[in-house]
């Protein structure tokens, strides 16, 4: 590694990383101008309202789904997971491109021991703050302003897991 | 219309949100995915060196452009479609919750543990900025979160994504039944 150019070597970190952290990474490979971007605040929107319409923002909710309760949770993210299912099956089968023609790809995890500690620890953190990363944006669009300390101290732990990233098992 | 002003039932809400996974892969092949985001803004607010956060942040601004919507959303549906009336809390939780005083169901974040007044108590720092933490943490080190595992990964049979998202609800089962009522108790 140490001969090799350092623009090779960045190639390769960013190469293992995203190996390791395929999720949300975008695949397209065109380049469009910044206000594109405005599709995917709309997408976002979208998803805020059916966030507090559906309270799975709400704290008392995700109580009682850790708690067995209720069967709201498991049928929000049941049913979510069946038309995902049903609709990465249907993009495969039949080839859909993206608006802009362009093939859509999917990526294959590769399973390492983060998914079972990092999975654990973000358990615990979902039960104690009600939230995963996605409601806690909505629950400061609802006038919860302290949750910006909430998420704020998310991008912290996220900051230090990068510090620490090589030092930890994977 | 007046569904619009009840809260929604799961069997709108899930299909829904499961819908998103092919709408982003669809408008501009994006994997559907939040925690990432917490990445983005490491990368480009405070990289500082480190191998993990030195990437074109600015190549998945799609993302911040996403979670900035959420936020929008959040506040749009307050302002125009309110759930009307509090929480309809299940009885067996409203009766652990009594004993802790928690008894108000108006907001969606419990109004008695999440606020300003709050946040410096043992209790407050506890939750919220130790629950942040491991939320941040362990979604990066799981590489995902309960979109990008739960839902977008479970969508393409990814078994590292079941497996992850076994550990999200085994953490969760342990901290609401076991170890959040000695944190309520403080």
């Amino acid at each position: 590694m140490s001969d090799q150019p350092i623009s090779n070597e960045e190639e390769t970190i960013e190469y293992e990383t995203r190996h390791l952290d395929s999720a949300c990474l975008n695949e397209s490979h065109l380049k469009h101008p910044w206000w594109y971007n405005l599709k995917y605040l709309l997408v976002g929107l979208l998803f805020g309202v059916i966030f507090v319409k559906a309270e799975i923002i709400s704290w008392f909710r995700i109580q009682e789904m850790f708690r067995m309760e209720s069967f709201h949770m498991y049928g929000v993210i049941g049913s979510a997971v069946a038309v995902g299912i049903l609709s990465v099956f249907l993009i495969k089968k039949f080839n859909i491109k993206t608006i802009y023609g362009e093939e859509v790809e999917f990526k294959a995890k590769t399973f390492n021991k983060g998914h079972i500690i990092g999975g654990f620890m973000f358990g615990l953190g979902w039960a104690m703050t009600g939230a995963c990363p996605g409601p806690l944006f909505a629950q400061i669009g609802t006038g919860a302003t302290v949750i910006a300390v909430t998420l704020f101290s998310a991008i912290a732990g996220t900051w230090i897991y990068g510090y620490f990233r090589e030092k930890l098992p994977h | 219309m007046n569904w619009l002003f009840q809260p929604w039932p799961w069997y709108i809400a899930g299909p829904l949100i499961g819908l998103i996974v092919p709408l982003l892969l669809l408008i501009g092949n994006k994997t559907f995915g939040i925690s990432s985001s917490l990445r983005h803004m490491c990368a480009a607010c405070l990289p500082a060196n480190i191998p993990f956060f030195k990437y074109d942040w600015k190549k998945e601004a799609w993302n911040l452009f996403f979670v900035g919507g959420i936020l929008v959303g959040g506040f749009l549906t307050v302002l125009l479609i309110p759930n009307k009336g509090a929480v309809d809390v299940t009885p067996a939780l409203a009766k652990d919750l009594a004993t802790y005083g928690i008894t108000d169901y108006s907001g969606l974040v419990p109004a008695q543990l999440f606020t300003w007044s709050t946040l410096l108590s043992v209790k407050g720092l506890l939750l919220m900025v130790g629950g942040g933490f491991l939320v941040g943490f362990g979604t990066r080190y799981a590489g995902g979160c309960t979109s990008g595992h739960a839902i977008s990964g479970l969508s393409n049979l990814q078994l590292p994504s079941l497996i992850a998202t076994c550990c999200f609800m085994a953490g969760g089962f342990l901290m609401a039944n076991f170890i959040l009522p000695i944190i309520l108790s403080l």
